[in-house]
């Protein structure tokens, strides 16, 4: 099997890529205008302040898109074909891009989803079933 | 400014498989053809609008074209907005010559994603290639999924644009892919990213464009031949990546559009003919909501039953757009909107007086629009 790509692991975003290993899908909240959002960064960008926390989700969240590969654009990929990547918006308003553990037919946009952590070789990913 | 500035030249290389020519030298060419349409000398110009190479990246790029051309210009540089760059620039020209910092600028792009490297389409977007998120048509694809469970938009509304992009090809000798297509091939092209198929991706393509910019007043002095003004333009962005945008259906085109239809004090129902970016079949489909051609949702609708083919109520791509003459981004589009206002199309409008053009970047990051007018 091909190498699969790893996780970018920076200062910033290394928290988030922790608290996975521990079973938790985590996102920031900025601690001055309470705004949420992922991916991570050094600044809220709603208010600019450079004040955010970490804060535990609630797992729960919706599909708002997806796809589904039949062309590996990275060989790693290549023995998965077909498989789907999704827009996922969590409860608490965070979007992420993920994998649904569900058949391509039974997709569909806002249908309720939950988080179910899996592990890769190096590293833990936040995919999602069906509600 | 309605009017005042004109495109008083075009100019383009072959379109396809161009191995072995440098971007470089596919600028000169498209300079050199765009300068002896407008009938002016190199000397004249002192502005040059290049847009970066995206497969072939190098700083300074635009005085590596101006040294090649043999010119000083007065302004200008590289501009990067994807595939909205081309009106982009022309805007920024058009601008650059109303305040007196140039008075003939040269607007050029050239590429050769066919025979060098297309890497920067197919990168990660992002972080998330852990997920197998990869490359542009994907990003297009979750906007079309979201546009056809949200709206009832159906692979055969899709498949009319691609239809009607192939029709205007096959009749332009230009065109690279000049093989008509029909909904029934259509229906059995392969996926690729669903819910996009193989024919609603556009080609990748080498080659060179250019359009030589100018005052009214100018190309009357110069006795340019076939100049056309330029009526409006905008623009507009969006700064969030396709996960993180609140909403994947409503695009930069709406504010963009909005922009050049005020400034040339047109509504979508005065326009006769439209080059719509077309990268993917969901683009013009989206464009055409966004400007106001029909209600946010009912692209499909319109496009359907040849209404977007030559002789329909609305002509678009009438030079086979990215889908059938060049997937190189944009100002063949800005080329073929001139030549309907000169009667010269290959599919021409009779009698065509006003011209909608479209350029858009990224993954409908970037937008751009142009209004041309006899």
């Amino acid at each position: 099997m091909s190498e699969m790509p790893e996780p970018g692991i920076t200062p910033v975003n290394q928290p988030f890529w922790t608290a996975l290993e521990r079973g938790e899908l985590t996102f920031q909240r900025c601690g001055s205008c309470g705004g949420a959002w992922l991916p991570a960064r050094e600044e809220c960008p709603r208010c600019l302040a450079a004040e955010p926390g970490w804060e535990v989700a609630s797992g729960r969240g919706r599909i708002i898109s997806w796809v589904v590969y039949h062309h590996a654009a990275h060989p790693g990929f290549a023995d998965r074909l077909p498989y789907n990547v999704a827009v996922v918006e969590l409860d608490e308003g965070p979007r992420l891009i993920t994998n649904i553990l569900a058949d391509e037919g039974d997709l569909g946009i806002e249908l309720p989803v939950v988080v179910r952590i899996e592990r890769e070789a190096t590293f833990s990913l936040p995919r999602f079933s069906l509600a | 400014m309605r009017g005042d500035i004109v495109i008083a030249g075009v100019g383009h290389t072959a379109h396809g498989k161009l191995p072995d020519r440098s971007t470089t030298s596919m600028n000169v060419e498209a300079c050199r053809k765009a300068l002896a349409d407008a009938g002016v000398e190199k000397g004249m110009v002192d502005g040059l609008f290049v847009k970066y190479p995206t497969s072939q990246h190098r700083s300074m790029y635009g005085q590596i074209v101006a040294e090649a051309l043999g010119i000083q210009p007065r302004i200008g540089g590289v501009w990067d907005q994807g595939g909205a760059t081309n009106i982009s620039m022309i805007s920024f020209a058009a601008m650059a010559i109303e305040q007196g910092q140039c008075e003939v600028a040269l607007v050029t792009i050239a590429d050769n994603p066919r025979t060098g490297t297309r890497q920067a389409y197919e990168r990660a977007w992002g972080e998330d290639d852990v997920y197998g998120w990869f490359g542009t048509p994907a990003g297009y694809a979750m906007i079309a999924r979201r546009h056809m469970e949200e709206f009832g938009t159906t692979h055969e509304q899709l498949g009319a644009i691609a239809v009607a992009a192939r029709r205007h090809g096959a009749n332009n000798p230009d065109a690279q892919l000049r093989k008509p297509l029909t909904l029934e091939e259509y229906a059995v092209s392969r996926p690729v990213v669903e819910p996009l198929r193989r024919d609603d991706c556009c080609l990748i393509s080498d080659g060179g464009a250019a359009v030589v910019v100018m005052s009214a007043e100018r190309a009357r002095s110069l006795k340019v031949d076939a100049a056309v003004p330029i009526l409006g333009f905008g623009q507009g962005q969006t700064s969030w990546e396709v996960a993180q945008r609140p909403s994947l259906t409503e695009t930069a085109a709406a504010v963009s559009g909005r922009t050049a239809f005020e400034m040339a004090g047109l509504a979508p129902k005065d326009i006769q003919v439209a080059q719509l970016y077309d990268c993917f079949t969901i683009t013009p489909l989206m464009t055409l909501e966004d400007y106001g051609f029909c209600a946010k949702g009912e692209g499909g609708r319109f496009v359907e039953d040849g209404a977007i083919e030559i002789g329909g109520a609305l002509p678009v791509n009438t030079s086979g757009g990215l889908l059938s003459e060049t997937g190189m981004p944009g100002m063949q589009l800005v080329i073929e909107g001139v030549r309907q206002i000169r009667g010269t199309s290959t599919n021409q409008v009779p009698g065509a007086t006003t011209s909608l053009v479209s350029n858009q970047g990224g993954i409908m990051h970037t937008h751009s629009t142009l209004i041309l007018g006899a």
